[in-house]
């Protein structure tokens, strides 16, 4: 039960302060889940990685995180924490700022806050890769994906697939 | 009659039929880019918001915290059908993917450190670092070459993952910093 309350709690809290989407509290999220349920880096990384092949918000792995901690009771609970407060602030926000319009704040915050969510990003990009990019190969197998999701069309999920066979043969037989 | 391009009244929209369009979003939605398929849905689609109504959606949700897709099919839920609306399309968005990523999560669960599958996850880990990062790289655009944005983008970086800070401290120092660095100034 308390580990009901306090998964409730801590993705309550990450869903307010997920300024800019769910990437910008990858760290703050691993921190918080190696130190309250014992999820290591490598577990996190995992799991994120799972959340990626899946259609939908990108973020939706936290169920995987809910169900690890507390089955699928856990699941729901994350699911109810993480997306209900951040769209019910979304839900009032929207009704009042019809009514404010074109107030030059408007602007202001929605500038202010772009970069931060970009620096948050960027702190997101270099968590996940700190658990991810243990090898030459790791590494080679990044970068190529970059490579290929900046230059190319084609669909990240087959990319991520492919790489994970790539990684399969390169690692086993290397 | 309503014109061409212009957004329908309320009623006009079933709950059933915002459900399922929805729905089809999260289902289809592989990879990402959930904003593109809202756009398509919101404005060519189904007509259901002007161009600039999206625009307007697109930079709260944008703004506020929570995921932008989640936070779009909000908004534009109320906008059609009230905080019922809200509801269902959100929950149509989230639904196939969760089942999805409940169904690969139990498996991995129940067959953790199976050497064969934390090879194939190295890899898989790997791309999904490399997706981040072209992610991010795409949605910093044009701040990527300004020196007032990356005045903020890099003290952020370094005060979360160097100086390893809560996410609230961050917050509570860049956003004063930022909103004061982009104020609203007289005849601009």
């Amino acid at each position: 039960m308390s580990q009901l309350i306090s998964l409730a709690a801590c993705f309550s809290l990450l869903s307010l302060l997920a300024v800019g989407g769910g990437t910008a509290v990858l760290p703050e999220m691993q921190t918080i889940l190696a130190q309250q349920f014992g999820i290591d880096h490598l577990r996190f990384v995992h799991i994120y990685s799972i959340g990626q092949i899946a259609p939908g918000p990108n973020m939706l792995m936290v169920l995987v995180i809910g169900f690890q901690v507390a089955g699928l009771i856990g699941a729901g609970v994350v699911l109810l924490s993480f997306f209900l407060p951040s769209s019910i602030l979304c839900f009032y926000v929207g009704r009042i700022w019809d009514r404010f319009g074109d107030s030059p704040w408007r602007r202001t915050i929605q500038n202010a806050l772009e970069p931060i969510s970009i620096g948050l990003m960027a702190s997101g990009v270099y968590s996940v890769a700190k658990a991810s990019i243990v090898s030459p190969i790791t590494l080679a197998l990044a970068l190529l994906t970059l490579y290929l999701i900046l230059r190319t069309k084609i669909n990240p999920v087959f990319v991520i697939l492919g790489s994970g066979v790539l990684g399969f043969f390169l690692l086993k037989f290397f | 009659m309503t014109p061409e391009g212009s957004s329908y009244e309320d009623d006009r929209v079933s709950l059933s039929d915002l459900f399922f369009q929805f729905l089809i979003i999260g289902a289809v939605s592989f990879g990402g880019g959930i904003i593109a398929y809202e756009r398509i849905l919101l404005i060519e689609k189904r007509r259901w918001l002007t161009p600039d109504e999206f625009m307007g959606y697109l930079a709260i949700s944008q703004t506020m915290p929570g995921l932008n897709s989640v936070n779009l099919a909000v908004l534009s839920g109320d906008h059609l059908r009230g905080a019922l609306g809200a509801c269902i399309a959100a929950i149509g968005l989230i639904l196939p993917g969760s089942l999805f990523v409940l169904a690969i999560g139990v498996a991995y669960t129940t067959n953790t450190d199976h050497p064969l599958a934390n090879l194939i996850l190295a890899g898989v880990a790997a791309a999904a670092c490399g997706l981040l990062a072209a992610i991010t790289y795409r949605i910093g655009d044009e701040h990527w070459k300004h020196l007032k944005s990356l005045l903020i983008i890099i003290p952020t970086f370094l005060l979360m993952s160097i100086a390893k800070l809560s996410l609230p401290i961050v917050l509570l120092i860049m956003a004063p910093i930022a909103i004061y660095i982009y104020r609203p100034r007289a005849n601009s």
